[in-house]
């Protein structure tokens, strides 16, 4: 554990900021990653007392705190509703319930990490992030932004008529993915993110006209196929780059075999 | 800085370091049974309520729990004796080091969902981690406790 | 006595052992008492910390501590300065004096052999003053080429240990100069002639890797210096009279100035059978003369322990064509590591405890090497050998199987050693108790074999297969390990049981009691058991080689029977009888003749405190000419994902014969605490070192122990043999319990993708690129 040398429970998002532009300052997300570095830390920025833990759902959009957890996103019933399910799938092989419940939404997508289930499944979403000053970007912009001082407030998900579905393969059932797959499928096509590449997670926009084919089966072999060709993977300690594609091959065959009658 | 919380029902006050975690200070406050097993979040043996949340205390400011409650084992002797017996029983709990932290996520599951089936306690207790007893045994205490509990709170639902 | 002969020899009937008591400590566990070393020691110890090398082999050029020795709080920094270079090296290993295991330790050493190796140790006021310290320590190092491929050790003029004063103190074949940690060739019978005469042959090198116990409850030790300023040590350690030992050597202070005692263990599984922490809080505390203590963190348990040997067994197994098995010629190569801790011991199991098995062969043969590298250096771990041998051998034996078309459980039946049969490839010891007939017929009925062997295609993506194997061990070392138990009366008539063996979580201390009160005829509770402490405690080598029901329990039945002896004597006293007379049914000494004339324990105690000459104590030690093995079969039932490749052991069986199981609550779980080690060792604990030699799998993050979610069930069953030379029939359970899975499962993914793996573990990867090849194959 580093050093930290002073805490402060941000009183308002201004102050929040005005903190954060230090270099030696952090935002606390969730904790569970920071804690793991080596570094040492100014003042540790807390955003607990800034009501932003809630999920609010509208007729329109899902508006998703930063400092609501990962456990919060599990159980959620109406984004769980939304998505079938893949929320809660997403995050369900997290470590356990106890990290979950520490673990931050905003803590996971500011990080973009590579091994991010929480990335994929947003990315696969029509998603948005709000940053303090910076405004609202669509998260496939902000996943391709280096890190900067802003301040992440929340992600907004648009509703829009799509099927979902989230799929990952692991060594262990709570290690991090090998590969992930989040899949929506849309009024006109379908959407793959897939992520842990082990490189964070990338959007793959499929039209129908695209993959169109006699039956589901080749339809999602087509699918596969084109994803497979594009997808960018490499190697590490839990797989080879070669695994990887033939992985993101496989989910993306399932997911649209999955999603295709909905 | 100095911080306040209220820890196994009682009020506290301590001036810490800014980075002191919970774990240290409910362990320097006499709470023995949060165990540290690992420094990645991983093993689950230093769980801990923090407003009723179970949470790794090994993750947390203490400072976070400025003004919030903490409850550890030490706090919750009567219901831990109580599910806890079901796990002697087995001869699940071995080594003793997994348990406290085990038992608090149990604890947990039960106030979240008063009777999980097989599943619902395998993936609520996944972040538990032991190596002594292979899971099998605490699964059977947890399900007997589970089957007792059904039975008393019939009783006294028809006594009633 | 005409009484202890009764009570030998027992059955059925019996009122305490081979029943399901909760262990004594069990409630305190439960409801979270501070019972383990970091909840008692004491506050104002100094924190030690160690500095560890980068580098895998490397001299320390020089070493500046200055600035270090300037924070605030830090009491002392030692470096290998401080430790006289040409002085006695030692051997952490706790193992029987003298130890096969070479001297080749200094607390620091110049040379620095692996990873990891320490550099310095700091002692200070608190963990923040010692961890700034740590930082500011500046070394200086000579970077040497490290030897990290254990193929390529032998006799490499790259040597891990160079220096002169490297000991060997028993014959095992070791010799520095050519990283040899030790060599032995067995063998019985002319085995290059039986296997040109058999009809098959299966040849193949089987590769298990280093796991680690991954105990919950990592490393630590405190230290203080007693009224009689001796060292007095607390350590989470299963070896309190080796560690003494230890200590002793590496500090060159004489035993009789160190006390070893340990409070509840969170765990062990052998990783404590070496003394990993003990000799660094020993040293400063020595030298500074105040308390001190050291707690390895995860990443330290992970990559500066003392894990399995890996290991290359290649066998050779030669089988007639109707499936007996006629000979096995096996050589194994062991990577001790840095250090020769348990090297030389470890190897012989992966032959003595696999082979013996098969009891029709007519020859055996066992050539193994042992070999130093610059890695982590390995240790015990359950199983000791044992498991990583009969992950080649049963693996073999299910290929052999597969290509005879035979069942698997049929071949083994056709084979299996019996129950008086002599072992020439287990020290020539007569198999004095087995049901491993037994084992096998059940496990095949528990798993539903017949009906789901060998795979079936579930329809959904997923196959499901089974995959069996058999496993044996041993009950101590042979004539070697000792066991000792000391029974006193107390007043009101209950009793203190002291032994040495170390209970860490098994729950020795609660069997020991169980035989004890099933000899005394008295109530468990009514039995306080005091462990280990090198002061108090009668002789126990530790708690190891599954030594402790049968070598200590027998000790503690002995004793006890003893005690009766002496509770009748006193009590014939009182009764004004000859002691022939007399009969004890553990509340009442009474006169044969007239059952009313009688006495109570109880005033029988409050006498002995009077006026007495009559000790109300004994003290057995017992060590056996035998290690009756404990046998074992296990089935899996494996589900696999065969296009991404994951493998889930959806169901295991096994049987267990481990003579009577004294409490068979605790035994069933430890049965299924080591198959799960096992199936991790199978599937998910992998360990990967890179070209500089740094271990990448140095957390829980990194190395994947099995959760609750990786596993569907686990079912264990007892069929017992009945041992007469174990207390009440017992013989012992700790290891064999994690050897089973090892082949069972690995056949299981052999049945259900068509593709064999030789080394583990055995990952989605492996799996799903073997089936995509299969696949390209068949179009």
């Amino acid at each position: 554990m580093r050093v930290i040398r002073e805490y402060k429970r941000a009183e308002s998002l201004e102050e929040a900021w005005q903190l954060n532009q230090k270099k030696s300052n952090r935002v606390l997300g969730g904790m569970v990653w920071l804690k793991m570095g080596k570094m040492q830390i100014g003042t540790a920025i807390d955003l607990s007392g800034l009501g932003l833990d809630t999920i609010e759902e509208t007729e329109e959009e899902f508006r998703i705190g930063c400092m609501v957890t990962l456990r919060d996103l599990e159980l959620d019933p109406g984004l769980n509703a939304y998505t079938d399910g893949a929320a809660r799938e997403s995050v369900r092989h997290i470590v356990g319930v106890q990290f979950r419940n520490l673990a931050t939404v905003g803590g996971s997508i500011y990080g973009r990490y590579g091994f991010s289930d929480v990335l994929t499944m947003f990315l696969a979403m029509d998603s948005y992030v709000e940053l303090y000053k910076g405004g609202i970007l669509p998260l496939k912009e902000y996943a391709k932004m280096p890190y900067d001082r802003d301040i992440l407030v929340r992600l907004i998900v648009k509703k829009e008529k799509a099927a979902f579905d989230y799929q990952s393969v692991r060594n262990s059932q709570t290690d991090f993915p090998v590969l992930t797959c989040a899949a929506a499928k849309t009024e006109t096509g379908y959407r793959f993110s897939i992520g842990a590449r082990p490189g964070k997670a990338v959007l793959f926009e499929l039209a129908d006209a695209d993959i169109q084919a006699a039956d589901v089966e080749n339809m999602a072999e087509n699918a596969a196929k084109c994803v497979k060709d594009q997808v960018e993977t490499g190697s590490n300690t839990r797989g080879s780059s070669e695994y990887r594609k033939h992985l993101a091959g496989v989910l993306v065959r399932r997911a649209v075999c999955k999603l295709a009658g909905k | 800085m100095n911080i306040t919380m209220t820890l196994n029902g009682k009020k506290i006050s301590a001036d810490i370091d800014a980075d002191m975690l919970l774990i240290d200070f409910v362990r320097d406050h006499g709470c023995y049974s949060v165990k540290r097993g690992c420094e990645t979040s991983n093993c689950g043996l230093c769980t801990v309520f923090l407003d009723e949340k179970p949470v790794l205390s090994c993750s947390v400011l203490a400072a976070r729990a400025d003004g919030r409650t903490v409850t550890t084992l030490e706090g919750l002797q009567e219901e831990a004796a109580e599910f806890g017996a079901f796990i002697a029983d087995q001869g699940a709990e071995q080594c003793g080091f997994c348990n406290p932290g085990f038992i608090m996520n149990a604890l947990a599951l039960f106030r979240e969902k008063e009777y999980p089936d097989e599943d619902e306690i395998k993936e609520y207790l996944a972040g538990n981690l032991c190596r002594c007893s292979g899971y099998e045994g605490q699964l059977r205490g947890i399900q007997a406790f589970l089957e007792w509990k059904k039975e008393k709170n019939g009783k006294e639902a028809a006594e009633a | 006595m005409e009484e202890g002969k009764e009570r030998k020899g027992g059955g059925g009937g019996m009122k305490y052992v081979n029943k399901p008591v909760r262990k004594k400590d069990a409630m305190q566990l439960v409801t979270g008492k501070p019972v383990y070393m970091d909840d008692i020691a004491p506050k104002d110890c100094l924190i030690v910390k160690l500095l560890r090398s980068p580098h895998a082999n490397a001299i320390v050029t020089s070493i500046n501590k200055i600035a270090a020795m300037k924070v605030d709080g830090i009491e002392a920094i030692y470096t290998w300065e401080d430790i006289p270079q040409d002085g006695r090296r030692y051997t952490q290993a706790g193992q029987t004096y003298p130890e096969m295991s070479p001297y080749d330790r200094l607390i620091m050493d110049r040379h620095v052999r692996y990873v990891g190796d320490v550099v310095a140790i700091v002692a200070g006021r608190d963990e923040k003053c010692v961890d700034k310290a740590l930082k500011l320590i500046k070394v200086q190092y000579e970077v040497l080429e490290p030897v990290l491929d254990f193929h390529t050790a032998k006799d490499n003029k790259i040597l891990v240990h160079p220096e002169d004063n490297w000991e060997s103190l028993v014959p095992v074949g070791a010799d520095n100069k050519r990283n040899l940690c030790a060599h032995d060739e067995t063998g019985s019978g002319d085995i290059e002639e039986v296997l040109k005469n058999s009809d098959v042959i299966i040849d193949h090198v089987y590769h298990t890797k280093a796991c680690q116990q991954t105990m919950m409850e990592t490393f630590r030790t405190f230290c203080t210096i007693d009224t009689y300023g001796r060292l007095n040590v607390v350590s989470s350690t299963q070896i309190v009279f080796h560690c003494r030992r230890i200590l002793a050597n590496a500090l060159h202070i004489p035993k009789s100035m160190i006390r070893v005692s340990k409070p509840r263990i969170g765990g062990g599984f052998g990783a404590k059978q070496t003394s990993i922490s003990e000799v660094y809080p020993a040293y400063v505390t020595w030298m500074t003369k105040k308390p001190s203590k050291i707690i390895f963190t995860r990443e330290e348990s992970m990559t500066a322990s003392t894990p399995r040997h890996e290991m290359e067994v290649h066998v050779r197994l030669g089988a007639s064509k109707d499936g007996i098995v006629n000979g096995i010629d096996m050589y194994t190569l062991s990577n001790t590591g840095a250090y020769g801790e348990h090297g030389p011991t470890t190897v012989g199991l992966s032959g003595h405890k696999s082979i013996p098995l098969y009891g029709k062969a007519k020859a055996f043969r066992f050539v193994s090497d042992v070999v130093y590298t610059n890695v982590m250096s390995a240790g015990a771990y359950r199983g000791y050998g044992a498991t990583q041998g009969l992950f080649a051998v049963e693996s073999a034996v299910n290929e052999l199987a597969a290509k005879l078309h035979m069942d698997p459980f049929e071949l083994r039946m056709k084979n299996i050693v019996k129950e008086g049969d002599v072992m020439p490839a287990y020290y020539g010891q007569v198999n004095t108790s087995c049901a491993l007939d037994r084992c096998l017929e059940r496990v095949k009925k528990m798993i539903d074999w017949d009906n789901k062997y060998p795979v079936r295609d579930m329809g959904n993506g997923k196959v499901r297969a089974v995959g069996m194997g058999m496993a044996m061990q041993g009950s101590g070392i042979t004539s070697v390990d000792v066991g000792s138990a000391t029974i006193k009366v107390n007043d009101d008539g209950f009793y203190t049981l002291a032994i040495g063996a170390a209970d860490m979580g098994t729950g020795c201390d609660t069997i020991l009691a169980q035989i004890a009160a099933e000899v005394l005829d008295c109530s468990i509770d009514e039995i306080t058991v005091f462990g280990a402490d090198t002061d108090t405690s009668p002789y126990d080598s530790g708690s190891y080689a599954s030594s402790t029901t049968y070598v200590t329990g027998k000790a503690v039945e002995q004793c006890a029977l003893k005690v009766r002896e002496q509770i009748c004597k006193l009590g014939a006293e009182l009764l004004k009888c000859p002691e022939s007379e007399v009969v004890f049914d553990g509340k009442f000494v009474k006169r044969e003749d007239s059952k009313e004339i009688q006495v109570s324990l109880t005033d029988i105690a409050t006498a002995s405190q009077c006026g007495n000459n009559i000790a109300l104590e004994a003290t057995v030690t017992n060590s056996s000419p035998l290690s009756p093995p404990p046998f074992m079969v296990g089935a899996a039932e494996v589900e696999v994902d065969l296009e991404t490749g994951e493998a889930k052991v959806i169901d295991y069986a096994a049987a267990v014969d481990c003579g009577t199981p004294v409490n068979p609550n605790l035994a069933r779980v430890q049965a299924e605490g080591g198959i799960l080690q096992g199936i991790g060792m199978a599937l998910t604990e992998n360990i990967t070192y890179n070209k500089k030699g740094k271990l990448a799998e140095n957390s829980l993050m990194q190395y994947k122990i099995p959760t609750r979610i990786d596993i569907g069930h686990i079912r264990v069953e007892f069929e017992s043999s009945y041992e007469d030379a174990g207390p009440f029939g017992a013989k012992s359970i700790g290891e064999v319990v994690i050897n089973t899975p090892l082949p069972a499962v690995s056949d299981a993914i052999f049945n259900a993708t068509g593709t064999r793996f030789y080394e583990l573990p055995i990952t989605p990867e492996k799996i799903a690129m073997a089936a995509a090849e299969r696949e390209r194959e068949q179009d």
